[in-house]
């Protein structure tokens, strides 16, 4: 079984997530990556271990990642491969689904583990629930969780790089502009790393105080639902059941007890990190790094060993 | 012009599903059901644009149980025309869902169809991708703007760290993120109106649509709680691990 | 009111609440009067999502409503097979004997084990069937009134912000304007409380005594689930003074209903009605089956225990309360289901009669009240509950210490009804505090993970729907005095007690709160003043609750 990996890319290096993608292909069989993009990108992907031949998408409309031309390429490439796999992003999510419909494929995305060539498991409702599905397609199209897999090594391979370009078709879209996010503050739904306060900051006034270190990680700020209660911030910091699901590489929950809604909100972190004056708090249960302490006094030493650390 | 909007009835967003004890998935009955909340802010931008003078007719389409009707009742009140109840007990999957759509734009003939960009239950997002697909529509997914002129839908986009605009020939999809707009009520006057609002039922079969599902359900279970890890002693403790351990800064 | 145009629709009969009571008078009117117009709205998101009961019924009243209730699929399937009810000590239950003829209100032969959110949902099919239009979603938050008679009611308005100004997505409640008004709205209604007011219902009756039903639905092994099995408790944990016990069911595909009741004119202001929930599920007489067993929801509900001597007047012009809204539970049967639908029915009755002959008030439903089986029922078990007031007796003789020790008689409250609930709670300094286990989190829990199972929500930017009257009195009385009986009766944590070591304040948190009512109910001072919050919002009871 051949597997062909879609590739994303971000200034000439190939995304961690994509190199992730690689190493969940290659538990299905030998690996081909197609990217799009320059020549550097290609050489990179090149590099990747594991990676047997590498396929450049070298048409305009590759450029932009458009869904239109992308999926038409991704699908008639697919005759020689048994999965089509990519890392859980804007990209695959945007562009294999469409692709599957071209090839009469029902996609299966967002997998954490797979259990064979045809079976795959991926979470339900927002984490809720983890289904393990079949598929009885002929060909399995599916995006993957990076977090679940490690990435493949960057460096070590040296694959054949061959171009390819998209069906000829009429173009349906244009690319307009993109627009990067500012270095101001992610958006809580997007951000790689949150600082979310609780009742323990006390006030309105108080609860500004996590906004140093949020700036030293570029993290967005969330809150529990007790301090948007209390009113300290405004509802469209809350995280948790009723507010929002995030999940990002890093979560640092101040001065939170962990009342149950917002662990719900937030157990899918990838590393979750509290800072509670009280050993007993629940968030101590979830937590990867504890740290018990004033957070008062905890904050300005954070910001400093960030600082020291550089 | 004509918008199609599909609306999905989901597991309410507040209910906290239940896997079923025997593993063979969540637990429905008797738990409360909704409109899934990206496609009510597919109908909000629907609505908004007929307001604003472009659609001239939204059709509501759902693809379920009975109790669908209860969903596109609340799109009519919303603000929809009129409504389609593909009627069918099996759990349509995606790409059974986007031929059943297919078969309907062909009969309707919309303009744009905007619906939510996945559903809260399975999270699949791929239905409005997969429709584009199958009628070889432009796609702009993921909108948090859409702007209608000269024929065209110009589409803002939220992607991995930024926003994309794509400017896309009619007819087209859109699939509605989060920021779309933040749709309305219901209102009471508007949920009375809407028991007049026309509604029509067909089956998958009418439309010779085959949407049988490709996946099986081979478990569902519930995921690994998560265990608690060390206590650090300090700050620098701390961003040491963080920096070293866990390598997340 | 707001400057916002409202809409308006007119009905024959406007009912406010789909419970029981409402659900049976919405089906009774429309069998009687097939033209009429009735229309019934619900705060809860849909029928069902408010409802907490055990609860063991009795068919009596729905086979009056619905002969066929069995062949139209009526949910009451696990018929009661086996009873007990056992006196607790700490570490003991006896099975109290010859239950028959002790406690012959508590036989449940021909009674079923239910889920009356389940049975509520299937009335409501059955209502719509008949051209009952239901609205559920939309909270009855105004009563309109015109030239002393009540004219319907509003619905509240939606999307007004935090701060209490219209948002984005205002949306400005409706009038719903009708000949007759039903208000179902059950115990300590907001609509009835000022409906009582309005016409002074309540003059000459006993004040109302209520109770606190904290509820847990759990799913158990198989080989420990025994269908049809009924079990009742009193005695530990409680003190002497303090009424209540639990209650567990076995029904469904492996189901258990679990729940504890107290009466909410306990005194010990340290008593905390959910953590004795949470401990008298360890005691041996239960333990058992919940080990192994997983909870799947969790809610709470204030209840009348008042019984016929606190009945109010019935009807006003345009209108009859029904149910549990006018304190139709029969306490030692700890069942009010069949008298809350039987009293929608009789009122339908009378609403009927009254909108043929053209009058304003539907008077004769107190008659025929008074002439069933219902008053019958009351009546003969109207002394048992009263006899547990001394309890209520000896709180007001220690609060009227308090009254002139702590207070010297300068409390800013005046005292009308003498035994209502809020009035015998007994002084932090006087009553003796309690120890309560730590949850162990496989069998007990703490507030907040229990509230969660209750899918409780609000919208987050809405106005608090807990209105504190007067805030400076929670210091000098709840604080000083009873240090904060809210942050302890209250099972959903909405009240808590907080920089208590430095200057303490009432922190509300009202987006979990489950509806259940105990505040408006037992705060001393009856400072607050529970209002119904945006339609929809509350919990989201799953079925089998």
């Amino acid at each position: 079984m051949t597997v062909l990996v879609l590739l994303d890319h971000e200034a000439g290096a190939i995304r961690q997530a994509s190199r992730s993608a690689v190493t969940a292909a290659l538990a299905l069989g030998d690996v081909h990556a197609l990217v799009t993009g320059d020549a550097a990108v290609a050489a990179a992907a090149a590099r990747i271990p594991g990676i047997a031949q590498v396929l450049r998408a070298t048409d305009a409309g590759s450029a932009h990642d458009l869904a239109e031309p992308l999926a038409a390429l991704v699908a008639s490439l697919a005759g020689e491969y048994s999965h089509i796999v990519a890392a859980s992003g804007a990209t695959a999510k945007n562009v294999l689904p469409r692709a599957a419909a071209l090839l009469d494929v029902q996609p299966i995305p967002d997998v954490v583990s797979v259990v064979d060539a045809e079976t795959f498991v991926r979470p339900i409702y927002a984490g809720s629930a983890l289904a393990t599905v079949r598929s009885s397609d002929a060909k399995k199209v599916l995006t993957v969780r990076a977090s679940n897999f490690d990435p493949a090594p960057a460096e070590g391979g040296s694959a054949a790089v061959r171009d390819v370009t998209a069906p000829e078709a009429p173009a349906v879209s244009e690319f307009v502009s993109i627009e990067r996010s500012k270095s101001e503050r992610p958006e809580l739904d997007s951000a790689r790393v949150i600082v979310s306060g609780g009742r323990g900051m006390q006030n309105e006034e108080n609860f500004k105080r996590l906004e140093p270190l949020a700036d030293r990680l570029g993290a967005a700020i969330g809150a529990s639902r007790a301090a948007v209660d209390a009113g300290f911030v405004p509802n469209d910091y809350q995280v948790g059941q009723t507010g929002k699901i995030v999940a990002p590489e890093l979560y640092i929950a101040v001065g939170i007890s962990g009342a149950i809604q917002h662990l719900a909100g937030m157990k899918d972190s990838k590393v979750i990190v509290a800072i509670n004056k009280d050993p007993e708090a629940p968030i101590f249960q979830v937590a990867d790094y504890g740290l018990v302490g004033d957070l008062f006094e905890v904050l300005p030493q954070l910001e400093a060993a960030l600082d020291k650390a550089g | 012009m004509k918008v199609l909007v599909p609306v999905k009835r989901v597991i309410d967003f507040n209910i906290k599903p239940r896997v079923k004890a025997d593993g063979t998935g969540v637990e429905t009955a008797g738990v409360k059901m909704s409109m899934n909340p990206f496609d009510e802010i597919a109908v909000e931008e629907a609505v908004r644009l007929k307001e604003k003078g472009i659609a001239t007719e939204i059709v509501a389409v759902s693809i379920g149980v009975q109790q669908a009707q209860d969903t596109l009742r609340t799109a009519l009140a919303m603000g929809a025309d009129r409504a389609i109840l593909v009627l069918t007990d099996v759990a349509v999957e995606p790409l059974g869902v986007a031929k059943v759509l297919k078969a309907l734009v062909a009969k309707e003939s919309p303009d744009l169809v905007i619906l939510g960009k996945q559903a809260i239950d399975d999270d699949m997002n791929a239905t409005g991708q997969m429709l584009a697909g199958l009628l070889g529509w432009a796609q702009g997914t993921f909108a948090s703007k859409v702007e209608i002129a000269d024929g065209r839908a110009v589409v803002t986009r939220e992607i991995d760290g930024g926003l994309e605009t794509v400017s896309l020939a009619l007819p087209a999809i859109v699939t509605a993120d989060l920021r779309l707009n933040e749709p309305r009520y219901a209102s009471l006057p508007n949920i009375m109106k809407a028991r007049k609002k026309p509604m029509e039922t067909v089956a998958p079969g009418d439309l010779g649509v085959d949407v049988t599902p490709r996946l099986t359900i081979v478990s569902v279970a519930e995921p690994p709680a998560r265990k608690a890890g060390v206590k650090v002693e300090s700050a620098a403790d701390l961003v040491a691990r963080l920096r070293n351990e866990a390598k997340v800064i | 009111m707001t400057e916002h145009a409202r809409e308006t629709m007119e009905f024959d009969v406007v009912i406010v609440g789909g419970g029981p009571a409402g659900l049976a008078a919405a089906i009774r009117l429309r069998q009687l009067a097939p033209d009429a117009t009735v229309c019934l709205i619900e705060k809860g998101s849909e029928i069902g999502a408010h409802i907490l009961s055990g609860a063991v019924i009795e068919p009596r009243a729905l086979a009056e409503l619905l002969p066929d209730w069995r062949e139209r699929g009526a949910p009451l399937n696990t018929p009661v097979s086996e009873e007990a009810m056992l006196y607790l000590t700490e570490s003991r239950g006896y099975a109290v004997p010859m239950l028959d003829r002790v406690m012959p209100h508590m036989r449940n032969h021909g009674n079923y084990i239910v889920s009356l959110g389940d049975v509520c949902r299937w009335l409501a099919a059955q209502a719509e069937e008949l051209g009952v239009e239901i609205y559920p979603g939309f909270a009855g938050a105004e009563i309109l009134e015109e030239d002393g008679r009540v004219v319907g009611v509003a619905t509240g308005d939606m999307g007004i912000g935090r701060d209490g100004q219209p948002g984005a997505n205002y949306a400005p409640g409706m009038e719903l304007r009708a000949r007759y008004t039903l208000f179902a709205e059950g115990c300590r209604g907001s609509l009835t409380k000022r409906a009582m007011a309005m016409y002074n219902l309540r003059k000459g009756v006993d004040p109302q005594t209520y109770g606190l039903g904290i509820k847990e639905l759990w799913e158990i092994p198989k080989d420990r689930h025994r269908p049809g099995l009924v079990q009742h408790s009193f005695g530990w944990p409680l003190d002497d003074r303090t009424y209540g016990g639990a209650w567990m069911y076995h029904f469904g595909e492996n189901l258990v209903s679990y729940g504890f009741v107290v009466g909410l004119d306990y005194p010990n202001t340290w008593l905390s009605p959910f953590d004795e929930m949470q401990r008298l599920k360890l005691h041996p007489s239960f333990r058992g089956f919940f080990e192994g067993g997983r909870r799947i929801a969790y809610g709470a509900r204030a209840l009348s225990e008042g019984g016929l001597q606190s009945v109010p007047r019935l009807t006003f012009p345009g209108g009859a309360l029904v149910g549990d809204a006018a304190g139709f539970l029969n306490v030692p049967k700890i069942k009010g289901t069949h008298t809350a639908m039987k009293s929608g029915m009789l009122a339908a009755e009378a609403v009927a009669e009254a909108m043929a002959a053209g009058k304003a008030e539907p008077a004769s439903y107190t008659r025929r009240v008074r002439q069933s089986w219902l008053w019958q029922e009351l009546r003969e078990v109207r002394n048992i509950r009263p006899a547990f007031a001394r309890f209520g007796m000896k709180g007001g003789a220690l609060y009227s210490g308090i009254d002139a020790m702590l207070l010297r008689g300068r409390a800013p409250w005046t005292l009308h009804h003498r035994h209502a609930d809020n009035e015998v709670l007994e002084s932090a300094t006087v009553s003796t505090p309690i120890a309560y286990p730590k949850p162990d989190g496989q069998i007990t829990f703490d507030r907040l993970s229990s509230v969660f199972l209750s899918a409780t929500n609000h919208e987050e930017d809405q106005p608090v729907h807990l209105k504190v009257r007067n805030p400076d009195l929670w210091k000098t009385v709840n604080w000083d005095v009873f240090r904060s009986p809210e942050s302890r009766y209250c099972p959903a944590a909405v009240y808590e007690a907080v920089d208590t070591d430095t200057a303490p304040r009432l922190q509300i948190n009202a987006q979990n709160c489950v509806h259940c009512k105990t505040c408006d109910i037992k705060d001393p001072a009856q400072n607050i003043d529970w209002v119904t919050p945006e339609g929809a919002g509350g919990p989201n009871y799953p079925g089998g609750m």
